[in-house]
C-alpha cells in the first residue's frame, strides 16, 4: 500500500498535468477561432476561382490543346500522395486518421501495380510513415503556419508540385487532409489535385464570356494559381481541424485528470483515517496493558 | 443616380472590397480597361498595376494589385488578385528595397522556375514603383 507521502506526490503531479492540459485547451480554442475566421475569409476567392475555371473548362471541353494540368498527361502510372498533417502532436486522433487514410490509399495503389511517391507536409506525417514507406517519401515540408497559415506557404508547395509535374516525376497527384466540420468532428478528405477535376463544370453555362487573351493562355495562367488555392484551402481546413481536435483531446484529458484527482483524494483520505485509527488503537491497547 | 456595377476585389486570404461603384479601371494584360455597368461578359488576366475606382466622375480609391484575373459580367466586376494593397499603404523606401532584392534574385536565378518567379517579382516591384508616381487620371 502506498504511503501518504506517495499519494500526496501523485495528486500534485496529476494536478500539474491538469493545469497544462486545461491551458492547452484554452490556447487551442483561441487558435481555432482564428483559423476558422481565416478559412471563412479565404472562401470568396476560392468560390470565384471555381466559377471562372468552370466556365473556362466548359469553353475548352472537347478541344485540342487543353493544358495537362486540367486533363492529365494521359498516364496514371506514378502517383504522388501529398499527406498533410500537423507539426505537433497531442491532438487526439487527428494525425493518425489522416495517415491511416493515406496508408490505405497507398496500399491500394501498390496492389494495383502503380508507383507511389509521398510528399509529407507537416512533421507528423513523416514520423508516422517513415517506418513503412521511408523509400517512397520524396520530401517533407514542415514548419508551415507556425503562427498562421499564409498564402505564400501554399504557393511554395504548389510550385514544388508543379515543378515535379513538369519534370514528369508523377502523373496523378492526390492530397490527404482533414476537413473541418466542427470542433468534435473532422473528416479525412482525399482530393485529386492533378489532373484537376472541375466541380460543376457540366452545369449549363448561361453566360458566354469573351476571353482576353484567349482561353488557352488564361487557363495556362489560372491552373497553377488554382493549385495554390486548393493547397491553401486544404492547409486552412487542416489547421482549423488540428486546433479543433486538440481542443477536444485536451478537454477530455482535463476531465480525466479531474476524475483521477478525485479518486486519489478519496484514497488519500481513507488511508489517513486508517492510519489515525491504527495509532489510536495502539495507544489505547498500550494504556490498557498498563 | 445611374446604374452601378458591383466591384469585388478578393485575395486568397480575404475579401478586400465589395461595393457598388460607377466605374472601375482594371489594368488588363492587353491594356487598361474601364468597366461600366452592362459590360459584356469577359474573363481576362490582370497585370501588376493600379485599379482605379470611380464614382461621380471622380477617382475615389486606388488599389495596387500584383497581377491576377478579372471576371466581368453585366452586373459585376470581380478581381482575383494574389497581392493587393491600397495605394496609400505603399511605402517608397520599402518598395525600392523590395525591387532591389528582386533584381538581385533575378541576377542569381539560373534555373527556369526560380527565374520566372524572380522575373514576376521584378515586374511587381516596377509596377509598384510606377504606382507611386502621379497618376494620369
Amino acid at each position: 500500500m502506498p504511503s501518504l507521502k506517495d499519494l500526496k506526490v501523485r495528486i500534485n503531479s496529476v494536478k500539474n498535468t491538469q493545469k497544462i492540459t486545461s491551458a492547452m485547451k484554452m490556447v487551442a480554442a483561441a487558435k481555432l477561432r482564428r483559423a476558422q475566421e481565416q478559412a471563412e475569409a479565404g472562401r470568396p476567392y476560392a468560390e470565384r476561382m471555381e466559377r471562372i475555371l468552370g466556365s473556362l473548362a466548359t469553353a475548352m471541353a472537347g478541344r485540342e490543346g487543353a493544358p495537362e494540368l486540367l486533363v492529365g498527361n494521359g498516364r496514371d502510372q506514378v502517383h504522388l500522395v501529398i499527406v498533410m498533417t500537423s507539426d505537433r502532436g497531442l491532438c487526439g486522433g487527428f494525425n493518425s486518421s489522416i495517415v491511416r487514410g493515406a496508408r490505405k490509399f497507398i496500399r491500394e495503389l501498390e496492389t494495383a501495380g502503380k508507383q507511389v511517391k509521398i510528399l509529407c507536409v507537416g512533421r507528423k506525417a513523416r514520423d508516422q510513415l517513415r517506418r513503412d514507406y521511408a523509400r517512397l517519401i520524396v520530401d517533407t515540408i514542415d514548419e508551415i503556419g507556425k503562427r498562421r497559415v499564409g498564402y505564400a506557404a501554399a504557393t511554395e508547395i504548389a510550385d514544388r508540385v508543379m515543378a515535379m509535374f513538369a519534370a514528369g516525376e508523377f502523373d496523378v497527384a492526390t492530397a490527404f487532409y482533414n476537413k473541418f466540420k466542427s470542433a468534435m468532428t473532422q473528416f479525412v478528405t482525399q482530393t485529386q489535385l492533378i489532373p484537376f477535376s472541375v466541380p460543376g463544370a457540366t452545369a449549363a453555362q448561361d453566360v458566354f464570356y469573351e476571353y482576353e487573351p484567349d482561353e488557352q493562355d488564361i487557363l495556362a495562367a489560372l491552373l497553377p494559381r488554382n493549385l495554390g488555392v486548393q493547397i491553401f484551402r486544404a492547409l486552412l481546413e487542416n489547421s482549423a481541424s488540428e486546433q479543433g481536435a486538440r481542443m477536444t483531446a485536451m478537454d477530455n484529458a482535463t476531465r480525466n485528470a479531474g476524475e483521477m484527482i478525485n479518486k486519489l483524494t478519496i484514497n488519500y483520505n481513507r488511508s489517513r483515517q486508517a492510519f489515525i485509527t491504527k495509532e489510536l488503537i495502539e495507544i489505547i491497547s498500550g494504556a490498557e496493558a498498563v | 443616380m445611374a446604374e452601378q456595377t458591383l466591384f469585388e476585389l478578393v485575395s486568397p486570404e480575404r475579401l478586400l472590397v465589395s461595393r457598388p461603384v460607377d466605374m472601375v479601371v482594371v489594368p488588363g494584360t492587353e491594356g487598361d480597361m474601364g468597366v461600366l455597368p452592362g459590360h459584356a461578359p469577359l474573363i481576362a488576366t490582370v497585370r501588376p498595376g493600379v485599379i482605379a475606382v470611380f464614382e461621380n466622375g471622380q477617382v475615389i480609391d486606388r488599389i495596387f494589385v500584383g497581377g491576377g484575373f478579372v471576371e466581368v459580367t453585366g452586373e459585376r466586376c470581380t478581381v482575383l488578385a494574389e497581392e493587393a494593397a491600397p495605394l496609400a499603404e505603399l511605402d517608397r523606401g520599402r518598395t525600392e528595397a523590395e525591387l532591389k532584392a528582386a533584381r538581385e534574385d533575378l541576377a542569381d536565378a539560373r534555373e527556369e522556375p526560380s527565374r520566372k518567379a524572380a522575373e514576376r517579382q521584378v515586374a511587381i516591384g516596377e509596377a509598384k514603383l510606377a504606382a507611386l508616381e502621379p497618376q494620369p487620371y
